[in-house]
């Protein structure tokens, strides 16, 4: 059947009329845009008024310790809250989490501690009915995990050789294709799902029965979405006229998930070069000025700064800051060869100048050689004045993720509306490696996680022994640690389903099974300097290897040096060829990520001194970088050494983050004269001297 | 095959010389600079060796970061090593490489074996990055242990063979930035039209920790970083003096 609504009147016609296809839709209607960026507005008196007013609620939210304000009574649903607004009169894009800005909603689904944790360590209690409900009468993802856990499960994770797991607070990292609601309207989407519902199977069982049940939580959540959005005055059963009508739709589906979902990590998607196709179509019908245009996109963004969570120090801890994660994935190329930059995309990118530098919406470039030379340059640019945009490799994942895929939290990929992530933190290989050593006692707790192995007892290290007994203990590792992300994950979608989230998916969704590694360069280090040089062991009075002392020097990793960069590559591969043995929930495919980007200093105090010469406590390099201090061949060499590890088996990402100082990256032009010939013609302040040509 | 000793390599060199540039920074030197920031690689003894092959192959394994840039030899004083200077040059130059030369000048002299060397590395050189310590003999000395006549001699061999040249001048604060001097350097420059850029760089105090390190006392202890409105003005001084000596 092919849909028609007036609102799409002037869009070429393609697959997307007929059935819920938003990249269909883009690659029949964007226009790529080559030029630079000299049609970029300022931002309007209006603007700036609101984000005057923003900036003293964040100072005053500083003052306030953090918390400016926190529910502790109503639970946060997608109709939970009358409409609140920062000033209606000037705002064009409206909308806000609760009925005030920067006040943190209640989102109990999770885990009820969790809440109450957040609450009282941030100077608020808990409403003890809210309480109450969620102890007695509701159960929660927490609630349900930790029945579920087995005793080994238990250990491992007191003693943090699986940690960060997402047991206790929402796991993030889904991203619902929030472009659906503006391009169809809720109605066509609702229809779309009751059309699934009615077409399952009709001999019920365990998946049957749960997905008719999901199905109908998302055409509910459909329903609340759009008496949300009538509560703020607009119908959006119908799809949106224009592009303020397309910016707020969009806007409001991405609020009712952050209404629903405390994750971590609630990215945006790929929204730019969509919503850029009704900006050139109102521009052509003179329906909107560019002035106009900019000012919604402004106010968009500006929104998507206030988005805020109410989280513990703990967690905050962890991820170092109050982070949200809000992605918006920019440019790239199509799969047809034209590059998907538009003039949204440097509307976004300009709301850096318009409203300054910040670190959410995290603006994430998908960078490939094939963007047009105008928007690099606009991109070094804006990196350099404001340091906040995030790059990734188009390139690399168009491959296996096509043209419309977007980045959830910093870098996993995901094809917008057809998968999704279960977000499994990460496991610690390097402590792994110390039970291999130890016989699976913990080198700090002294406790027996892991089965009784037979430990190492020769004073010296050997290579081969250590590697058999490390490639042992890692697949007993990988087991625990599938099965814990399994009952996770199970629970997850049992007591906090995303509903609303997953309404804006396919009926079939790819599900990536998400897991992680902690500490790779220290375990690459430690074997290379147990088959590179002498490593004695340093035993307690139980007999338990606690230190190490290494004689001579040994290869390191992010030298671009193969003996030690082939011992990461192994690590790598063979932990994921152990995760793969192991059965998933949902058929989840595995992955795994490389990218502690934070957590490196919390993996790092819980894991005991390790061969490398890394002492007790000492934090981790974060990612897959190389350990502080030990690249000494500069940034080349340590990036090609985390080239080679393997991208197929870590497709979740692997990060290599390094900072340089500004002077270190080229010449500063006020004191360099790159070009004497240059600099000659030029007459300094104003000071009368002759031009002269240096090479007569 | 011809054998270097290095202090160290930087895969990511940004600032010596065009683009994105692999750096050796070759061991020993025979100059005692006051403000040296590596004072590490004076020791003629020390280093470790590396072949022509060894340089290359790791070059290759990056190159694609390197399209835009090249290799630079710097130091310690790279001229000290000339025939392994001359072997990577040659080698790199055959595979289209930039080659870049990071020196002093300070052991330059017209010996007609020395020359007929140095000859061959030049003409294997793309770029050559001549740090002007001082103009003025004298000073030339008390900063940095040697005459300053052979890099002036050098400097000349250069224009007369028109190899393209950028001037370095470190600028210290009461040791090298006085106007006069300035204009001397400007004016020396305008008499060298091989010269392509002025690369004025600001006394920074990074080196004052490897002085720590070695044990030696550091000279400029009570120094600060030269402030980038010095730089700019001192590079401004500088032009004047080319300026003048083009009129």
């Amino acid at each position: 059947m092919k849909y028609q609504y007036e609102e799409w009147n002037g869009f070429c016609d393609g697959t997307w009329r007929k059935e819920v296809n938003v990249r269909s839709f883009i690659r029949h209607n964007y226009t790529p845009y080559d030029g630079d960026e000299e049609f970029l507005e300022s931002p309007t008196q209006d603007t700036s008024d609101l984000w005057s007013q923003v900036l003293d609620l964040f100072q005053k939210e500083r003052e306030a310790g953090g918390v400016l304000d926190m529910d502790t009574k109503i639970i946060s649903t997608i109709v939970s809250h009358k409409p609140g607004y920062l000033c209606r009169e000037k705002e064009r894009i409206v909308g806000l989490q609760t009925d005030k800005p920067l006040k943190r909603a209640l989102m109990p689904y999770g885990g009820i501690r969790m809440a109450e944790k957040a609450c009282s360590e941030n100077g608020y209690e808990l409403d003890p009915q809210v309480k109450e409900f969620f102890t007695v009468h509701r159960k929660t993802h927490n609630a349900g995990v930790f029945d579920a856990y087995t005793p080994e499960m238990r250990a491992c994770r007191s003693s943090h050789i699986i940690t960060g797991l997402p047991d206790a607070y929402g796991r993030g990292r889904i991203i619902g294709d929030y472009r659906r609601v503006a391009l169809y309207g809720i109605d066509r989407l609702i229809a779309d799902k009751q059309a699934q519902k009615e077409t399952t199977r009709s001999a019920m069982y365990d998946a049957i029965i749960r997905d008719r049940e999901e199905l109908s939580e998302q055409i509910r959540a459909l329903q609340d979405l759009k008496t949300m959005a009538a509560g703020y005055g607009f119908d959006i059963s119908r799809p949106a006229a224009n592009t303020k009508e397309a910016i707020q739709w969009l806007y409001f589906a991405y609020l009712a998930a952050v209404k629903e979902q405390n994750g971590a990590a609630m990215s945006l998607g790929r929204t730019s070069t969509f919503l850029d196709i009704y900006a050139e179509r109102d521009l052509k019908n003179g329906l909107f000025t560019e002035k106009e245009i900019q000012e919604m996109v402004d106010h968009f963004i500006m929104k998507l700064r206030l988005i805020k969570f109410a989280r513990t120090p703990e967690y905050n801890a962890l991820f170092s800051g109050d982070p949200q994660w809000v992605t918006e994935s920019i440019g790239g190329v199509a799969v047809d060869g034209r590059h998907m930059v538009t003039k949204m995309s440097f509307r976004y990118l300009h709301t850096l100048t318009n409203l300054g530098a910040a670190p959410e919406p995290n603006l994430t470039v998908l960078w490939s050689t094939k963007l047009p030379e105008n928007f690099k340059r606009f991109c070094a640019r804006m990196s350099i004045e404001t340091s906040s945009v995030q790059y990734e490799n188009d390139d690399l994942m168009r491959p296996t993720h096509g043209d419309d895929y977007a980045i959830a939290c910093c870098v996993s990929s995901m094809r917008l509306g057809k998968e999704m992530q279960f977000f499994g933190a990460r496991a610690n290989l390097a402590k792994c490696l110390l039970y291999a050593i130890n016989g699976g006692v913990d080198e700090i707790s002294g406790a027996q996680v892991a089965p009784k192995f037979i430990p190492i007892t020769s004073e010296y290290l050997d290579f081969d022994e250590v590697w058999a007994k490390y490639d042992a203990m890692m697949e007993w590792l990988a087991g625990v640690y599938v099965n814990t992300l399994n009952i996770i994950h199970y629970m997850h979608d049992k007591y906090c389903y995303e509903k609303l989230q997953m309404a804006l998916h396919d009926r079939e969704v790819k599900r990536w099974f998400a897991t992680g590694i902690a500490g790779l360069s220290v375990v690459a280090d430690s074997l290379s300097a147990i088959k590179y040089a002498k490593v004695k062991v340093i035993r307690n009075q139980d007999g338990l290897a606690v230190d190490y002392a290494v004689e001579g020097d040994f290869p390191k990793f992010g030298n671009d040096d193969d003996r030690v960069d082939s011992i990461a590559y192994d690590v790598v591969h063979r932990f994921m060829e152990h995760i793969r043995k192991n059965r998933t929930y949902r058929d989840g495919v595995p992955t795994t990520s490389i990218l502690t980007i934070t957590s490196n200093v919390v993996y790092g105090k819980n894991t005991g001194a390790t061969p490398d010469g890394r002492k007790r406590g000492e934090a981790f390099a974060p990612g897959a970088n190389p350990m502080h201090r030990r690249d000494t061949h500069g940034a080349v060499a340590s990036l090609a050494s985390v080239a080679k590890l393997p991208f197929a088996d870590a497709q979740d990402g692997i990060s290599n983050t390094f900072s340089i100082i500004p002077g270190a990256l080229g010449k500063d032009e006020r004191i360099f004269a790159g070009d004497l010939a240059v600099e000659l013609d030029c007459c300094p302040d104003g000071a009368c001297q002759i031009p002269m040509n240096f090479n007569d | 095959m011809a054998t270097g000793y290095i202090h160290s390599r930087e895969s990511f060199g940004t600032v010596d010389g065009p683009g994105v540039r692999y750096v050796l920074f070759m061991q020993g030197c025979p100059a005692r600079c006051l403000y040296c920031h590596n004072p590490d690689t004076w020791d003629i003894h020390g280093g470790t060796s590396v072949t022509v092959e060894d340089v290359l192959s790791e070059y290759r394994k990056n190159r694609m970061f390197y399209r835009n840039g090249g290799i630079t030899v710097s130091g310690g004083e790279p001229l000290l090593q000339l025939p392994f200077l001359c072997a990577l040059f040659k080698a790199a130059r055959e595979e289209g490489i930039h080659t870049c030369l990071d020196t002093a000048g300070v052991t330059f002299h017209r010996d007609p074996v020395y020359l007929s060397m140095l000859d061959d590395l030049m003409s294997h050189t793309d770029l050559v990055m001549l740090d002007i310590k001082h103009t003025d003999p004298e000073k030339h000395k008390m900063l940095t242990g040697m005459d300053n006549a052979a890099v002036l001699d050098f400097a000349r061999y250069l224009t007369d063979k028109n190899i393209t040249v950028w001037i370095r001048r470190v600028v210290v604060e009461g040791l090298t930035d006085d106007e006069e001097e300035l204009l001397s350097l400007g004016r020396l420059i305008g008499e060298m039209p091989n010269v392509k850029a002025l690369d004025v760089l600001p006394y920074h105090a990074l080196g004052a920790q490897k002085y720590a390190g070695l044990g030696i006392p550091y000279p400029l202890a009570h120094l600060s970083p030269l402030p980038t409105e010095k730089a700019v003005a001192a590079k401004k001084t500088v032009l004047a003096g080319i300026r003048e000596a083009k009129k």
